[in-house]
């Protein structure tokens, strides 16, 4: 029989580092609900916490905040990548946007809200830039943008955020799809290029892209961190209230905080459920707008507009990167100059201590957990190949369960779970807590490239009498450098930007630069926040350049691993 | 007769559905084809021998390879060395590591090397120990292919359509090259191909599948 050198235990492992602390949590989040929480000395069960949670007035719109801003970002996002690649996949202007939006893709959400913040508020970028020729303006105009009540600015940062990600899952998508004939087919046969991918192409890539799209309606409606900074904040959007009453001194709250969870959880449920409705819906209109043969009229006309969203979307994020960097290193910036009147040092002298501390602390737990990652899942796809498993569409869903289940619901019922088995919060926790969030994403990064890879090396290679082992480390880790070290690179950019999972379960002892980042959100000084967010923002992008030099310094004399 | 290659009333099925039987001895030095229409199972009967059947098939009996049943034996201590119609040389290697990677382990580093530079010598090919074999001809890399197989010193060899994504001039010269270092080693030969000229340049025992 085979010798298992490489144990199969690694894929249990991998199950229970993913969905271990999400069952944990949801468990320590139900008991507190229901009234049961003996470390603060009160038992259950009972239902005075849903009773507070539904006496709190704030709750109708905060549960209309968290419904309306993820609806509306995962509408709007999905509606721009899918009529741009309708309109452009294949043309240079797509491929302009495409290669401006990979690297913002691990831009932290916390680091693109902030640099959105500093463009778009009253006293912004764009309004110094347009004032005062254009507004007549020469004090802040006395508007409420950011943060302002319908949670318009909060949805239009997530938006910015999601649009690279869903294009880039998209791009996967689009290859299995065989979109290129199908589309030449419907031109063929009249149709405008929209229209024509629309009708014959997204039905098959929607298919495709259904779990990511989820994950962004569950993950729109739970956000913290960019609600934080650019939610509302009376009241605000029930994420972020629940991480109030946690971090409440009197431990009494927890229960509130944990029957906002199961709120939460059933808000995103539903909300999900609406959207499968949806999907019903449109797949019903769509059959009849086929079966109507209307070749499109306004197919121009969306193609352009999804474009210029696309476009206005990539450019948010980066000029966001640059106003950071300016605020980072300006003197005196009065209204309405378009610059400040020096540049300095001062901002990072001053700050730069601090953020070096944050960075150690970032850099120590994001390079731990990326790892671990890494291991588990060569692990788990090494496994797959040796044992012949494969995992099922079904199967698919268990990595995407951890993102699906909103941050909220689970994280606040693990701390309260780990308080009241005693367990000490810190650094070790919250690497297992980032874990939960890092693994999907390199697991999902990595799996096709590594399934991908020609097995005829692998045959090759055992018939000149390499071992299973031998194999793997000789010869096809090192033809994967490349998807591996990217693969890497996004395990540490989501754990650089985790922001609740380490406010939470770190007991707020654990500082990385996304939680001083967001902390400096209220406080509103924009050099602090230019010099930490463009910090975050390069402790996410750097090593994304490594993953691309490293592969091309080590194989520059290896011209078939160039492209592979 | 202990020395060769032998396959024993073996039988590979998918999902309960015979694909082939063979029951054949290939002699040392001798060359056995098999022929037949793609998508017949050849490459799978390849894949039985060498221990890389995927788990949708099964198959039943035995080979025997010098005297030794290697039916369950791992794949990678099988000695049976095989060619693909790729040359499948490691992208990530030089040459001379690709041909190192087959050399069997032992000896010193200088040894090592020389056998390396003696073994591109024979076949014509001096001085790309440091290539990138990305960089080489068809021919030179089906060369080189076929250098690191010997190498890694097989007591088989198996050969699927190794020839045919080379062009007609380079085709009978490598073909030529393959039977003549099989021949010259006293290697079984086993070959699957779909091609008339490679099975009649074999000069062996042809049975064909799927009839």
């Amino acid at each position: 029989m085979k010798r298992r050198r490489f144990p199969p235990i690694l894929p249990i492992l991998t199950l229970l580092a993913m969905l271990g602390p999400v069952a944990a949590g949801l468990w320590g989040t139900v008991m507190p609900a229901f009234g049961h929480l003996p470390a603060a000395g009160i038992t259950g069960p009972s239902l005075d916490p849903f009773r507070d949670l539904f006496d709190w007035a704030g709750l109708p719109r905060a549960m209309f905040l968290s419904i309306s801003t993820g609806l509306l970002a995962t509408g709007i996002s999905l509606a721009i990548v899918m009529l741009v690649t309708a309109g452009w996949s294949g043309t240079k202007p797509f491929r302009a946007l495409e290669r401006l939006l990979s690297p913002l893709l691990s831009v932290p959400h916390a680091a693109a809200a902030f640099g959105l913040a500093f463009l778009i508020a009253p006293s912004g970028w764009v309004s110094r830039l347009l004032s005062p020729a254009f507004t007549g303006w020469d004090r802040p105009p006395d508007l409420l943008i950011v943060q302002d009540t319908w949670g318009l600015t909060m949805t239009a940062g997530l938006i910015v955020k999601e649009v690279p990600f869903l294009l880039l899952i998209t791009l996967a998508a689009l290859g299995q799809a065989d979109a290129q004939r199908s589309v030449a087919i419907s031109q063929a046969l009249g149709y405008g290029r929209v229209t024509g991918w629309l009708k014959t192409v997204f039905p098959r890539v929607y298919a495709q892209i259904r779990p990511p799209i989820y994950v962004v309606l569950a993950y729109s409606m739970s956000v913290v961190d960019v609600a934080v900074i650019l939610g509302p904040n009376t009241p605000p959007p029930l994420s972020v209230q629940i991480v109030k009453w946690m971090s409440d001194p009197d431990l009494a709250m927890r229960l509130e905080a944990a029957a906002g969870a199961l709120l939460q959880l059933g808000l995103v449920i539903g909300a999900l459920a609406f959207w499968r409705f949806g999907e019903y819906v449109v797949g019903r209109l769509g059959a009849r707008w086929i079966a109507s043969g209307a070749r499109g009229k306004f197919d121009g006309v969306a193609a352009v507009g999804a474009l210029t969203a696309g476009a206005i979307c990539a450019l948010s994020v980066l000029f966001g990167l640059v106003v950071l960097a300016i605020w980072s290193f300006a003197g005196f910036w009065g209204f309405p100059d378009a610059l400040p009147d020096a540049f300095t040092w001062r901002n990072w002298l001053r700050f730069g201590p601090g953020t070096l501390d944050a960075l150690g602390e970032t850099a120590l737990i994001a390079i731990t957990v990326a790892l671990v990652a890494l291991i588990l899942t060569i692990g788990c796809l090494e496994a797959e190949y040796r044992f012949g498993l494969s995992f099922s569409q079904r199967a698919v869903w268990l990595l995407y369960l951890p993102l699906l289940i909103p941050q909220t619901a689970f994280l606040p019922g693990l701390q309260t779970l780990m308080l009241s088995l005693g367990a000490d919060v810190g650094r070790l926790p919250v690497m297992l807590a980032h874990l939960v969030f890092v693994l999907p994403y390199v697991f999902l990064s990595l799996a096709d490239p590594f399934r991908a890879w020609d097995t005829r090396m692998g045959t090759i290679a055992t018939a000149l009498r390499a071992s299973p082992d031998g194999v793997l480390w000789r010869v096809r880790l090192p033809m994967l450098l490349r998807p591996i070290l990217t693969a890497l690179a996004v395990g540490l950019a989501v754990s650089v930007g985790q922001y609740l999972a380490t406010l939470l379960i770190g007991g707020g002892r654990v500082a990385t630069l996304t939680t001083e980042a967001v902390a400096l959100a209220s406080g509103g000084d924009r050099r602090a926040i230019g010099v930490y967010g463009l910090m975050q923002s390069g402790a996410a992008l750097v090593p994304f350049a490594l993953a691309l030099l490293i592969p091309a310094v080590v194989w520059r004399n290896r011209k078939g691993l160039r492209h592979g | 007769m202990d020395k060769g290659l032998a396959l024993r009333n073996v039988t590979i099925s998918k999902g309960g559905v015979p694909l082939l039987s063979v029951n054949h001895e290939i002699a040392p030095g001798e060359v056995l084809t098999v022929m037949g229409p793609s998508g017949v199972g050849k490459s799978t009967l390849l894949a039985f021998i060498t221990g890389t059947l995927a788990p949708e098939f099964a198959a039943s009996g035995e080979v025997w390879l010098d005297g030794h049943n290697i039916t369950h034996a791992a794949p990678h201590q099988r000695r049976v060395g095989i060619l693909f119609q790729d040359d499948l040389l490691f992208p990530h290697l030089s040459v001379g590591a690709n041909l190192a990677f087959g050399l069997q382990p032992g000896g010193n580093a200088a040894a090592r090397t020389t056998k390396i530079e003696k073994a591109l010598d024979e076949v014509g090919l001096n001085g790309f120990s440091d290539r990138d074999p990305a960089t080489l001809s068809g021919g030179q890399k089906a060369r080189v292919a076929l250098m690191r197989m010997l190498l890694s010193e097989p007591c088989g060899l198996l050969l699927d359509e190794p020839f045919s994504r080379l062009d007609a001039a380079l085709r009978a010269q490598v073909r030529e090259m393959v039977f003549d270092r099989a021949k010259a080693r006293q290697l079984p030969v086993l070959m699957v191909t779909h091609d008339a000229d490679d099975a009649q340049a074999a000069g062996g025992e042809i049975i064909t599948l799927g009839d």
